[in-house]
């Protein structure tokens, strides 16, 4: 871990996330992670390399539902909640000049 | 008539079962002391007291037509993050003001089924992120023990408000310890079931393998009859297990004798920083549960002090993909832009609070190539000792005895600036998310100041009838669970 933490770029990483972040927010939230980060190297004293990972604690594996026809959502309703709709469907931007 | 909004569900139960009062005149009661005490507390976002008055009028026909129930006309607050049909669900967010739920998430379906009333929607920790309930962006709520004082988080509404009996119960969600620890700064007794028990369909998730939703009362004979309630396989939601229910509230017993039960005591759980007054409090409960006939064990959890560490790349990681879905187009708030990628980013700056935004970017990296060995494989693998670690104490016990925070209810604004120093209260809490086990919280003392401290029942797997049992008889040779806090 500590040879891969050259430090965290926050401002590309919260590109990767979609987050528009101030300078101010930029500044602090650095700060702010690098110290974490740091602290989380504490885990660099344990050899896992025989450690199976656990992703998920109970054993539950692949459920899947009967492939039947079941009801939705009631779609005014969704529709409803969008920030903005046209005919009964989601407006968003452009996506593809032309 | 009695102070209908100072008693529990159990005593409740009985008396609109026998007539001595109705569903109405409880919820009445109920919204005049929201009214007279929520100014100050500040523990609900919204309440639709007509719906709420519905419900407690059908509730009453119900009853008068022959249908009982020990939830039958109950009211019930319910933490901001579970959707109810047709009511906002903010999880206290910008990111979420003008949404209107279109479906009910199980939870409710099953309070429904069995009468309840929803009450109200109360105040929490932004999408669950939190200590405290300061990162909410919503509203603010107050400890009722001490107003100057935080309720705890991220279900720091759902403690308070029954904490203050401005609800008879309610439901909360537990990621690292978001039950535990506010009842324990509230007083109250917060249940985090078992990854599994119930399904999580309809609760906004944080972090999918961690969440659990779970009940937060007045006592620990009326968490286990929500639990009975909530709890069961859900096909909405795959990770609910096929297993029985067990009756709950029938497994508290008759009596409140420990005999042949082993009590685990981790050493490692008497942290540094700890608070005397916590720490005698909780020994003290030890010494209590001895005297009840228990058997006092030590056990171990060498792994434990690392659940911070693996606590904040996993749950991060996960959240930064869960949240994921708040982007603007479908629901909620939306910043245009010229391209969907700029509204994304204009609408996640201005939505989201700081904590929020600090933890997608944290997981966004813990996540990213490159990275994902070091910090996410890793702490899966950390994960794995944790859980190893209980299992290993679960042979020696039958249940773990210890703090549910290294201090009481701390003063607003102590640590907000200091976003590590806030995680590392998570301590005694976050290790039984990553097992997945269950583990209660019950009051078991108060500090010099006044402030509520908790006892926290830690059970293996699907154990919640041994926790409840030992918190039970714990309850009931104690009178903690009886103060009031002054308003």
């Amino acid at each position: 871990m500590s040879e891969s933490n050259q430090g965290m770029d926050v401002g590309y990483v919260a590109r990767l996330a979609c987050i528009d972040l101030t300078e101010e927010e930029r500044g602090l939230f650095q700060g702010q992670l690098d110290q974490i980060l740091h602290y989380v190297e504490q885990l660099d004293e344990l050899d896992v390399s025989n450690v199976e990972p656990t992703a998920h604690a109970i054993p539950v594996y692949n459920v899947l539902r009967k492939d039947e026809l079941g009801s939705s959502l009631d779609h005014d309703a969704v529709i409803a909640n969008a920030p903005s709709a046209a005919d009964g469907q989601i407006r968003v931007p452009k996506i593809i000049d032309q | 008539m009695a102070e209908l909004h100072t008693l529990t569900i159990a005593e409740l139960s009985e008396m609109l079962s026998s007539g001595a009062c109705t569903s109405v005149e409880l919820v009445k009661d109920l919204l005049a002391v929201i009214d007279a005490r929520d100014e100050k507390v500040g523990a609900y976002l919204t309440i639709d007291r007509e719906a709420a008055m519905e419900q407690a009028h059908a509730a009453d026909e119900a009853r008068a037509a022959g249908k009982s129930g020990v939830l039958l006309g109950i009211p019930v607050a319910i933490k901001d993050l579970l959707n109810v049909k047709g009511q906002p669900c903010t999880c206290s967010s910008k990111i979420l003001e003008g949404y209107t739920a279109p479906y009910d998430a199980t939870v409710i379906t099953r309070l429904r089924d069995a009468g309840a009333v929803l009450l109200g929607r109360v105040n929490m920790d932004e999408f669950a992120m939190g200590s405290s309930t300061e990162n909410a962006a919503l509203g603010k709520t107050s400890n009722p023990w001490n107003l100057e004082h935080v309720p705890g988080g991220s279900s720091g509404g759902s403690a308070a408000c029954v904490s203050a009996d401005e609800a008879i119960a309610s439901l909360g969600s537990d990621t690292g310890g978001s039950i535990r620890q506010p009842a324990s700064f509230c007083g109250c007794v917060g249940v985090k079931p078992t990854y599994g028990r119930v399904s999580r369909y309809g609760l906004t998730a944080f972090a999918s393998s961690l969440d659990q939703i779970g009940p937060i009362t007045k006592t620990v004979k009326d968490s286990a009859l929500l639990l009975e309630a909530i709890c069961g396989l859900d096909k909405m939601d795959s990770s609910s297990v096929d297993m029985e229910v067990p009756a709950f509230s029938a497994a508290l017993g008759s009596d409140t004798s420990l005999a042949g039960m082993k009590l685990g005591l981790p050493k490692e759980y008497f942290v540094d920083g700890m608070d005397p007054e916590v720490e005698k409090a909780v020994r003290d409960a030890v010494e209590h549960c001895r005297s009840l006939g228990a058997e006092i064990v030590d056990v171990s959890l060498p792994n434990a002090k690392y659940a911070i560490a693996v606590y904040y790349i996993i749950a991060t990681a996960e959240a930064s993909a869960n949240l994921a879905r708040f982007d603007g187009i479908r629901y909620g708030m939306r910043l245009d832009g010229k391209d969907p990628a700029e509204l994304y980013g204009r609408t996640r700056a201005a939505g989201f609070g700081p904590e929020v935004k600090r933890r997608i970017i944290l997981g966004t990296y813990v996540l990213s190539s490159g990275y994902y060995d070091a910090y996410y494989l890793k702490a899966q693998k950390v994960r794995t000792l944790i859980r190893n670690d209980f299992s290993d104490a679960f042979k020696q016990c039958d249940a773990i005895l210890a703090p549910v925070t290294p201090t009481a209810a701390y003063r607003k604004g102590e640590k907000t600036d200091d976003p590590l120093k806030m995680y590392l209260d998570d301590i005694l809490t976050t290790p039984v998310n990553l097992a997945g086990n269950c583990a209660l919280s019950l009051p078991c003392g108060f500090s010099g100041a006044g402030l509520p401290i908790g006892l926290q029942i830690i059970g293996d797997a699907f154990r919640e009838e041994t926790i409840l049992r030992v918190g039970y008889a714990y309850e009931q040779t104690t009178d903690w669970h009886t103060r009031k806090p002054e308003l």
